[in-house]
């Protein structure tokens, strides 16, 4: 007999199969989930964000109700139990290193191997008396399906994009629309994604307060352009012109550049050193951007890297080396 | 939103095609199209994610795949290491 020794909080009692234990979970988030999940969209131990591997029970499942896959991220879980409130199925739990399914699937984490070894592990042919498996389409990067057929005797059946689809999808007898199937990236999704880039933008921030202190007059512009580059640009994406993020985030920089010049730059020179300093500050953080997007392709970055890298950074240079002229200027 | 045209390294050899379907089911960007065997529509929309590619069961397709995170890119760029992304 199989039992966690260790009840998880998120464990709300066991439900019977066989010989085997198999842990029932609560599909009502409580408020110490969503306090940590907030806490963690802000960077706080991201990456130590797990839940344990194995089968789960949610309602009443009995040997004929659906499997589904997902990962042990405890975001992704949370999601998935919130959205399966009040179905019976089983939920096999990956292990991905607490990383999402999307970005697990193209590490290979979520993947054909991980998926046979937790299938065996997890006894789920005793369980189960059927041979399906409903993965969340964004998982297909990682697996094969037909390989997992031949290692396990489950079918595959990629399940809609969105788990907030799955139980249309299975009423539907598993069978996905174009809209179930389709990634969209909406405002609301671009701005859930955007405080990451504050995370991971911190070290320009830091700089960006640095280079403030030695000249309070460049406080607001910079520290607006850090601001333009998080927030106003995954805002504003889909209305910037041109296709390369780089050339986009030039363009939002250069709106705020020619907003300071007009109020805030006291002089030429001032007015230089904006215009050389923020368009290409705005511009590294926008390409950062291709990261979190949901359209973007490695080799079109690729494309990105290879066309702006030597432009942006003699711009840049030319920006820092303008802000010293002012910097000592101010001393004289 | 679309990205930049023409850099996607995405290739079909359609004599391996059967028409099974199972690229147009895996693909988050609707790039296939399959009637009697699957067909290459909106090549531009590809991310390069490799779903189709993995789940082909003929090796009908292939793309390079990799870690779309230009963080990473530069930083293996600069460090010479293999690409990892942040995510």
């Amino acid at each position: 007999m199989q039992i966690n020794t260790i009840r998880q909080p998120y464990v709300s009692g066991f439900v019977n199969s066989g010989n085997i234990l198999i842990p029932k979970i609560f599909t009502t988030l409580s408020l110490k989930d969503r306090f940590s999940g907030f806490m963690v969209r802000l960077g706080y131990r991201r990456m130590h964000y797990t839940v344990r591997q194995g089968l789960y029970a949610v309602g009443n499942p009995d040997s004929n109700s659906p499997v589904i896959v997902t990962a042990n991220y405890k975001l992704t879980f949370d999601v998935v139990r919130k959205a399966v409130s009040g179905m019976n199925l089983w939920i096999l739990v990956l292990n991905t290193h607490g990383v999402n399914v999307w970005c697990a699937a193209g590490k290979g984490t979520f993947g054909t191997g991980e998926i046979a070894r937790m299938v065996k592990m997890t006894k789920l042919s005793t369980v189960v008396s059927h041979r399906n498996l409903i993965l969340p389409q964004l998982g297909a990067p990682g697996v094969s399906a037909h390989r997992v057929k031949k290692l396990t005797d489950f079918s595959v059946i990629y399940g809609p994009v969105k788990i907030s689809d799955l139980k249309k999808f299975i009423d539907n007898g598993n069978v996905a629309d174009r809209s179930m199937r389709t990634v969209e990236f909406p405002l609301i999704e671009r701005m859930k994604v955007a405080p990451l880039e504050l995370v991971l933008g911190w070290k320009i921030l830091i700089g960006v307060l640095i280079l403030s202190l030695l000249n309070i007059s460049s406080f607001i512009p910079l520290i607006g352009s850090v601001i333009a580059g998080i927030f106003l640009f995954p805002a504003l994406l889909p209305y910037l012109p041109f296709r390369s993020f780089t050339l986009k985030g030039a363009i939002l920089g250069l709106v705020w550049a020619c907003f300071c010049s007009l109020f805030i730059a006291t002089d030429i020179f001032t007015v230089l050193e904006f215009l050389l300093i923020i368009p290409p500050v705005v511009a590294y953080m926008a390409f950062n951007f291709t990261g979190s997007t949901t359209f973007t392709s490695p080799s079109g970055v690729r494309y990105e890297i290879k066309k702006y890298t030597w432009p942006f950074a003699l711009w840049m240079s030319a920006g820092i080396i303008m802000y010293f002229v002012n910097v000592f200027r101010g001393l004289l | 939103m679309k990205y930049i045209d023409n850099v996607v390294s995405l290739c079909f050899d359609e004599s391996k095609c059967t028409g099974c379907g199972m690229c147009a089911e895996v693909c988050p960007h609707n790039v296939f199209k399959v009637d009697r065997i699957a067909e290459i529509i909106n090549k531009n929309n590809c991310i390069e994610c490799g779903a189709c590619a993995k789940n082909c069961p003929f090796q009908a397709i292939k793309v390079c795949s990799g870690v779309g995170c230009g963080y990473a890119m530069i930083k293996s760029k600069i460090t010479g290491k293999e690409e990892s992304c942040c995510c």
